[in-house]
């Protein structure tokens, strides 16, 4: 059980911790001054998220790790975040539409989460429904804009839903640990957490004039610590400091 | 030393009135509402709990040292900073005095959660705390620290921050 838990802390953690790394790599590349600081803010809010789900990983662990010891201390093998988390940026379409398909999801996964049995993870989604709801509302503003805009929008964003379409089979894929948990009352029921997701995509690019892709092969793997060729490249970066100078304080 | 020579809660709160948000510098972190607990053990020793803003905001860290830092300095033996993220923190606890002193300083301070349109997730109506009035747009829903949004009065053409309702 109190494995279970870890792992499912942990790929919640995971999640956050990865995309607050790609969105944060946009710190000084930013189309204009504003999404530049909104795109390293909602880095930010994950990236607080994160470390309340590794601290508390780390404790029901129960083998003295700590947030930076999962952050930075894992192998690739180790991480267990979504592939959809670790693709590139892109465009600012392909940004965009990550974070809309995620942020879609994550929203109602927090508001269900806030039912948890598990008192903490109740706490910390009770933190997170606040912001995730403002970086949805954020996210589909833009994709509205997109679509809505130009040829040259609409075509873009059409192609980084198409491309990125393939990786959202994953954020909704049941096994074991997830079983067990939503049988403990944990983890909520992730049927009507992807209904809310389904809902609000549907709405978001209806109003943005975007087609939704046909569902067809789903990449799959992230939960199991198998990931794309990406990975390896974001946690050399992330994590080079704390490895190249072990037990560096300032 | 007998319990009555400890410093007691309310010198304590005096003292907390003395820490500011490292960030908004014209706010308290008791008008700010973070503070959600303060109690003093037998020895003296000060047990503070504190509630984030933002998860990430990163301004939690110093305030925690600062409060400590305080609170030593005024002769507490003693000091742990708690941080507790239940109930989660939300604008309407900031005071209504801190509110006035965010719009002095230059920030509209967020509505009421209770606004039926921030329930909806829709805009605000802000007033631009410069010129008051209500002829305002929201350029970002991001700002320049974790809690604000950036704004701009189409009357007085002042571009302002917004503190976030939450």
């Amino acid at each position: 059980m109190s494995n279970s838990l870890f792992q499912y802390t942990l790929r919640l953690g995971d999640d956050l911790l990865i995309l607050s790394h790609r969105l944060s790599e946009w710190c000084g590349h930013g189309p204009i001054l504003e999404e530049d600081i909104a795109l390293t803010n909602r880095a930010l809010d994950h990236l607080g998220e994160a470390r309340n789900l590794l601290t508390y990983a780390g404790q029901v662990e129960g083998k003295g790790r700590t947030e930076d010891a999962l952050a930075y201390l894992r192998m690739e093998r180790q991480f267990t975040n979504v592939k959809l988390v670790e693709q590139p940026n892109g465009d600012y379409a392909h940004t965009m539409v990550r974070s809309f398909l995620f942020d879609a999801y994550h929203l109602p996964l927090m508001q269900a989460l806030l039912k948890s049995s598990d008192e903490q993870l109740a706490a910390i989604a009770g933190k997170a429904v606040k912001e995730a709801t403002y970086h949805l509302r954020a996210s589909s503003e833009w994709m509205i804009r997109f679509g809505d805009g130009t040829e040259e929008s609409h075509q873009r964003a059409q192609t980084a839903l198409k491309d990125l379409w393939t990786y959202t089979g994953e954020l909704f894929e049941h096994d074991a640990v997830l079983e067990e948990m939503t049988k403990a009352g944990i983890a909520p029921d992730m049927a009507a957490v992807k209904a809310a997701w389904s809902r609000t995509v549907d709405e978001v690019l209806a109003e943005a004039t975007l087609e939704r892709p046909a569902d067809g092969f789903m990449m799959t793997g992230g939960r199991k610590g198998l990931h794309s060729e990406h990975m390896g490249f974001i946690l050399a970066e992330m994590q080079h400091v704390t490895r190249a100078y072990p037990g560096a304080e300032w | 030393m007998n319990a009555q020579e400890h410093i007691s809660k309310d010198r304590i709160l005096e003292l907390l009135d003395y820490v500011k948000d490292p960030e908004i510098p014209a706010i308290n972190v008791l008008e700010l509402g973070v503070v959600r607990g303060v109690e003093v053990e037998a020895d003296g020793k000060a047990i503070i709990t504190i509630t984030p803003t933002y998860t990430g905001c990163p301004a939690m860290d110093v305030m925690a040292a600062d409060i400590k830092k305080e609170l030593l300095e005024a002769g507490v033996p003693e000091v742990e900073v708690k941080m507790s993220l239940s109930p989660a923190w939300t604008t309407d606890w900031i005071t209504d005095e801190g509110k006035r002193k965010l719009k002095e300083y230059g920030i509209a301070p967020p509505e009421k959660t209770a606004d039926i349109r921030a329930l909806k997730g829709e805009q605000p109506v802000v007033a631009c705390p410069q010129c008051g009035s209500t002829n305002t747009v929201m350029l970002s829903a991001f700002g320049s620290t974790a809690c604000k949004a950036l704004w701009k009065c189409n009357d007085c053409l002042e571009p302002f921050d917004q503190f976030k309702c939450l």
